[in-house]
């Protein structure tokens, strides 16, 4: 997993609630045995007027210009700010892929679904919780100014704007230790093999049918 | 000191470590695994030189992009050639890890939801994963299940454990008996209408009170299968005799003096008396009626007796932006009767609604009657071999068949799609399985979630219809 520091990009705001993982990669798509290249298909239905397919040459498709990601403004956005409970739905890791391989590495929303936020962390994507009231001023400010930036900086946990305001964030210690050093979670969990052996010792004495 | 909830017990049974964030590993018993979200996991294994830690806990099948005709082929069958790959890839996979499995021809194959208690795989007390939203269904039996990404379902392959944090403690209490002609389906819709699709985030759900007591171990894997369109990973209930009943001499559940022990421990999953929630929500089970969807979120719900809401009369300029996108793709004006609906298709079928007791309360209101000349199609899908088999001793194939429904073979099918059974553009179908996103089951189509019996007498009438008028209540 890369190393996610400090950055500064075009913010796109996505002014929908519930966008759920079907919109985010819908489902023709899951159909690939590899992590990557999800990121033309990202948001697809709402992307496109045709109906994609996998195997389809995107660059040729016809582009649905009233979507905002489509807006040339937008493009190189690499913070996706949007509405709560943002990834709810199906638990498919390929939406925080999408995303990924759109070139969003930050998403701010007043909430997120559980297991999209935590599939976000493990794929070196940082999920920004801020209250209701901060995203809608953050709407405000993007839609206003064009080419309107955020810079976010993860170890001081501050997102800082164009206008010098700095907004706190909060984030859990450990995610945050992964994703400053892009951790690979199976190695760290390796390190307690012994801790992970003995409770299996101590299962296996009190509920025997587990193991049988 | 206050008693436990049904979650802390099951939590700290399971808890390996935790370091002094409070995130901790937990032990996992059981890795159910499917085609979609693994491929990329056994990779992940095999890149790094893994191999799983304990084999004997995972038990996969294909069931998302399995066509529901022409089975007996296997995987030669698949004429989508990316799903046929993928499906096939799942194959090598588990050929190459030596992992239990349950091939496309083989009686036991079906949604891995149904499958899994079915063979007793799943089992009271345990934690289950699996690459799926829908595990929350295993918390049926007093066990904590829970949907994973890809990048945990090699987590657990390779150490078999969760990194996690414990989740708050909900519980949704609903109160006394439910009327005639209302179902597990009915009640967990009518639940997501109350807290929302996000009422339950950063919760595990506990559902409790009588009518979620009276409901048939089917019925509450009915409800928890939808915890997670309540926002909550895990959804449980308590074990009572119908649990231990349900698991005796299942092919994977303990035998002779183990069974006892099991049993015995297995009576201590449930909430004590003094334990305290975070949250409760108590609903009056009388006030609960038959339930249809009308947008396309779970959450977009109201009484089969009701009408379209209007936006106009919400206050939240962000929620009713949503309601009017809402019925712009749903094609729906506010105020119309939710009865008045015309549907184009009909599926019975999904993790959420397709072990047998739903195929009879679908066939109950089936029998002897007609689907609508307007319903292009209507497909019941039973949710395993082991399903489709019983369901056929007991002639319900031959009550849908008679009645102009299609009697298919096992898959998760129409619910997403994946396969070849879906909606085009514009149609509208009455559905048992669990979202109404836009475009779930086939780009531009239109979902309306309802129980088996209320779909049933959708495809009868050619609309949505109270069933408990057909059902003489």
């Amino acid at each position: 997993m890369e190393k996610f520091e400090k950055m500064t990009a075009i913010v796109a705001p996505l002014d929908r609630s519930n966008v759920d993982t079907d919109a985010i990669i819908p489902k023709q798509f899951l159909k690939s045995i590899q992590r990557s290249g999800f990121g033309p298909n990202a948001f697809d239905e709402w992307r496109y007027l045709d109906h994609g397919e996998p195997g389809m040459d995107n660059s040729q498709r016809p582009i649905n210009p009233d979507f905002v990601l489509n807006q040339p403004r937008y493009q190189g956005a690499h913070i996706l700010l949007t509405r709560k409970n943002f990834g709810c739905g199906s638990s498919r890791e390929h939406a925080p892929w999408a995303l990924l391989d759109y070139g969003f590495k930050v998403i701010i929303a007043p909430s997120f679904a559980d297991i999209f936020f935590n599939n976000c962390f493990k794929n070196g994507i940082l999920p920004i919780v801020l209250d209701e009231a901060k995203v809608d001023q953050l709407f405000k400010e993007v839609e206003a100014s064009e080419g309107y930036q955020l810079t976010v900086d993860l170890s001081a946990q501050l997102i800082t704007t164009a206008s010098g305001e700095a907004i706190a964030f909060e984030v859990d210690a450990f995610r945050k230790h992964c994703l400053l050093n892009g951790l690979d979670d199976i190695g760290l969990t390796l390190q307690h093999v012994d801790a992970i052996k003995a409770y299996e010792t101590r299962r296996q004495a009190e509920a025997p049918w587990l193991f049988s | 000191m206050a008693g436990k909830t049904l979650y802390d017990k099951l939590w700290d049974a399971h808890v390996v470590r935790c370091d002094d964030n409070d995130t901790c590993l937990i032990y996992i018993d059981r890795h159910l695994v499917h085609e979609v979200t693994s491929p990329q996991a056994f990779e992940g294994l095999r890149l790094a030189g893994r191999k799983p830690w304990r084999v004997d806990s995972v038990v996969a099948t294909p069931d998302h992009n399995v066509p529901t005709t022409g089975q007996s082929a296997g995987v030669a069958g698949i004429a989508d050639p990316i799903a046929r790959i993928q499906v096939a890839t799942l194959e090598q996979n588990v050929h190459e890890f030596g992992i239990t499995f349950f091939p496309m021809n083989d009686p036991r194959q079906g949604i891995v939801h149904v499958v899994g208690p079915e063979e007793g795989a799943t089992l009271p007390g345990m934690t289950v994963v699996c690459g799926d939203s829908h595990t929350s269904t295993h918390g049926a039996f007093g066990a904590l299940a829970h949907g994973i990404g890809t990048s945990e379902v090699e987590h657990v392959l390779a150490t078999q454990c969760l990194v996690q944090k414990k989740m708050k403690n909900m519980l949704v209490s609903v109160d006394g008996p439910v009327g005639p002609g209302v179902t597990a389906k009915d009640i967990v819709l009518a639940i997501i209408g109350r807290i929302g699709t996000a009422g339950g985030t950063g919760h595990a759900i506990e559902f409790g009170g009588q009518a979620i007591r009276d409901l048939s171990v089917e019925g509450r894997m009915t409800v928890c299968n939808m915890a997670i369109e309540a926002g909550a990973r895990a959804g449980m209930v308590a074990v009572d005799e119908k649990t231990i009943d349900y698991f005796r001499g299942r092919p994977f559940a303990p035998k002779g003096e183990l069974w006892e022990q099991a049993a015995a421990a297995w009576q201590e999953l449930v909430s004590d008396s003094d334990a305290s929630f975070d949250t409760v929500v108590r609903i009056d089970a009388a006030s609960i009626q038959p339930q249809v969807t009308w947008g396309t979120s779970p959450e977009m719900v109201v009484a089969i007796t009701d009408t379209v809401p209007d936006p106009a009369s919400e206050s939240d300029e962000v929620k009713a932006d949503g309601m009017r996108r809402a019925l712009e793709y749903m094609g729906l004006d506010a105020g119309m009767n939710i009865s008045d609906i015309p549907v184009d298709k009909v599926f019975i079928g999904s993790c959420t609604n397709s072990r047998i007791e739903d195929l009879r309360e679908a066939a109950a209101v089936a029998k002897g009657r007609t689907v609508a000349a307007t319903v292009k199609q209507a497909l019941v899908v039973p949710g395993s071999g082991l399903v489709k088999k019983q369901a056929e001793e007991e002639g319900l194939d031959k009550i849908f068949t008679e009645a102009g429904f299609e009697w298919r073979e096992p898959g998760c099918s129409m619910c997403l799609a994946m396969n070849a059974d879906r909606l085009e553009a514009g149609e509208r179908c009455a559905s048992t399985s669990n979202r109404n996103f836009e475009g779930r089951q086939g780009q531009g189509g239109r979902t309306h979630l309802v129980s088996p019996a209320m779909a049933a007498a959708a495809a009868i009438k050619g609309h949505f219809t109270d069933v408990r008028e057909l059902q003489n209540i």
